[in-house]
């Protein structure tokens, strides 16, 4: 078994000397623990054993700085790389004698699903669903901050956020009439309308979705499938694929497609591939997501 | 009309007439010139059979479409409307062969588990991300194509070895364990691997959504190949409405022309199943209505059952992706929602028997 704080420390032994005046909370069971607490310069509160279920409270998690109190992390929870990733950690069909026999302190999930059996077992657990907007990734940052005793880090965190963010958006150069796009999330074709989260990342950078007449009524809950007519009818400035891992799509599959050679993406060079972990997620890394837009958005030929 | 007529299995009087043949002719070539015209961009009629003649050596015309709305034709709306044509026409002979050999109504193309075999197979390369989405060469199909002919396989076999007398009830009885064996094995896969849930699920409703020419030119060869020898035995396969051992006093071998019958309808299906995914009820509904709107006999069930297959899929094709426009309604869920009330119109309407 995995000893609850075992590993983390070694990066911060060498720093023992520069503070002795931390108090210590635990009691030293041997020296490099003791060493530990008292070299970092906050005290380590709130919870020590973290399982988090959801790969964007992961990211969320050690971007505030609360990395070293995570334990254990689901199989899809692969950023960063540090986390400790247990394969057979299930947030699909979570098993909670699994979850338990990490004596969690506290369980981070991104839908209610074992909520309740995890708190018959005494266990604190935090749900953290999928947000709608940007506000509400702050908000869950926030959150987090105050359940793991990591305030000063996730206020860190959202400010910085914002920052970059506020700058990517001020410094991206639209024209008058808005650059259409086709966001692909696998190769029969399911996209995304402007009303799903990632959608409005979309038009926070002015960028019109030739999804959203697909589905008006939101019906398919902002994830219709087009027709490949349809694309092509209207022929988006800019294609934005998800599906590279997933279905082996690649910039060239793509220019390959059938009648896809005359489209206006296809020949400009601006079908793009992104990351379908940042754009599935509400995580920390939305930043990188809206640079590579301003990038893209930067590709399209004027006129 | 007596309903009773229709209980003689050799049934003499009941022919094919040309009429029909004809209807059925003319039906597919209607809806597939409505489909042809019909979609998200508008282009006229002209354009589009200019543009469609242009395509053809030798013939010259001008279409004065775009590039754009010129591939809308030629390289999206052409092919996928063939392509549900062969695909409807295919598991609609399948599913009236499969009916014929095992004289059970209720048999399907994926009665001897080419469905669950395919899903298995396309799930595997699914999960394993080993398709690159290049079309129809592409890893999924393949492996949906060999998972169908390997489930029947095993199915066929196991029916065999289980009783030496080699009753077709053994036969489907195994069809039914084998599907249930695969598809717990494709369902623990995909519950091992839950990102690909939603790629699995949209191929199990099927799609003609990213039909190509490379997928008609797939299927085609064994579409035409698959129905000559059908469609050869329809005889043979009247009289084995009679029963094996009947069958066997005129002069027929039951057993080997059951097997040739189910390795051409499997072969049909699996390559149906391999480029459009799993299309549920045509094989059994378009056969049915067949039957009750014409007669039973094998020698007007088979021919029918292909043409108003060809018509009914790209019918129920052009409703997929018109109804909701610009957006797609798996085809698979129209072909049930609009095949079983018009079947079961059908069935208390007519005064045959299945």
């Amino acid at each position: 078994m995995f000893s609850s704080c075992g590993g983390e420390e070694s990066i911060t032994a060498d720093e023992a000397t520069a503070d002795t005046q931390a108090p210590v909370i635990e009691e030293p069971s041997d020296d490099n623990k003791l060493v530990t607490l008292e070299a970092d310069e906050e005290v380590p509160a709130g919870p020590q054993s973290i399982v988090s279920l959801s790969p964007t409270a992961t990211e969320m998690l050690f971007a505030i700085g609360a990395g070293s109190q995570v334990v254990a992390v689901d199989n899809y929870s692969y950023y960063p790389k540090e986390a400790p990733v247990i394969e057979d950690l299930s947030a699909w069909s979570p098993n909670i004698e699994a979850i338990a026999e990490f004596e969690p302190d506290l369980v981070v999930l991104s839908d209610a699903g074992v909520q309740e059996e995890l708190e018959s077992l005494g266990i604190e657990v935090l749900v953290l669903p999928a947000v709608t907007n940007l506000d509400g990734v702050y908000e869950q940052i926030a959150e987090l901050g105050v359940a793991t005793a990591n305030v000063d880090g996730a206020g860190v965190l959202v400010a910085s956020m914002r920052a970059e963010i506020s700058l990517i958006i001020d410094n991206i150069v639209t024209p008058e009439k808005p650059l259409t796009y086709f966001h692909e999330l696998d190769d029969t074709l399911y996209s995304i309308t402007s009303g799903t989260f990632i959608g409005q990342i979309y038009e926070m950078v002015g960028l019109s979705n030739i999804a959203d007449p697909a589905d008006a009524d939101g019906s398919a809950y902002g994830y219709p499938q087009l027709t490949q007519e349809f694309i092509l009818e209207s022929d988006p400035d800019l294609i934005f694929f998800v599906d590279a891992s997933c279905c082996g799509q690649s910039v060239e599959i793509i220019g390959e497609r059938p009648g896809w050679d005359v489209l206006k993406a296809v020949r400009n060079g601006t079908v793009i591939e992104m990351n379908a972990d940042i754009a599935s997620r509400w995580g920390p890394r939305l930043v990188q997501f809206l640079q590579s837009l301003s990038d893209a958005v930067a590709l399209v030929p004027a006129g | 009309m007596q309903p009773d007529k229709s209980h003689t299995a050799l049934a003499n009087y009941e022919r094919l007439r040309l009429t029909w043949l004809l209807g059925g002719v003319v039906s597919v070539l209607a809806v597939a010139a409505i489909s042809l015209s019909l979609g998200p961009a508008n282009i006229s009629v002209n354009s589009i059979i200019f543009e469609i003649i242009d395509r053809f050596p030798l013939l010259e015309a001008n279409s004065n479409l775009s590039e754009i709305h010129s591939n809308i034709v030629w390289e999206v709306r052409l092919p996928r409307v063939i392509l549900g044509g062969l695909v409807g026409a295919t598991l609609a002979l399948s599913g009236a062969t499969y009916q014929a050999v095992f004289r059970n109504p209720l048999a399907d193309p994926y009665l001897l588990g080419a469905a669950a075999g395919a899903g298995l197979g396309a799930t595997l390369a699914l999960v394993n991300r080993w398709g690159d989405g290049s079309g129809a060469g592409d890893a999924v199909p393949l492996l949906a194509f060999c998972g169908a002919l390997l489930a029947v396989a095993i199915t066929y076999f196991m029916g065999l070895t289980g009783d030496s007398s080699r009753s077709p009830a053994s036969l489907l009885l195994a069809g039914v364990a084998v599907a249930s064996f695969l598809t717990a094995i494709q369902t623990f896969i995909l519950q091992q691997n839950a990102d690909t849930i939603r790629q699995v699920y949209t191929w199990i409703l099927g799609r003609l959504n990213t039909a190509s020419w490379g997928e008609v030119w797939l299927l085609l060869p064994y579409a035409l190949g698959t129905s000559c020898v059908i469609l050869l035995n329809r005889r043979i396969l009247d009289v084995m409405r009679l029963g094996d051992a009947e069958a066997a006093s005129l002069g027929i071998r039951p057993d080997r022309t059951r097997k040739i019958m189910v390795v051409a309808a499997s072969l049909a299906t699996a390559a149906a199943v391999a480029v459009s995914g799993l299309i549920s009820f045509v094989g059994i509904i378009v056969p049915h209505t067949i039957r009750l709107l014409f007669g039973s006999s094998n020698r007007i069930v088979l021919p029918l059952s292909m043409l108003f297959g060809a018509s009914f899929m790209i019918a129920v094709d052009l409703l997929g992706r018109t109804v909701v426009s610009p957006s797609e309604i798996p085809i698979g869920v129209i072909t049930s929602f609009c095949g079983a009330p018009f079947f079961i119109f059908v069935l208390r309407s007519s005064r045959r028997s299945i």
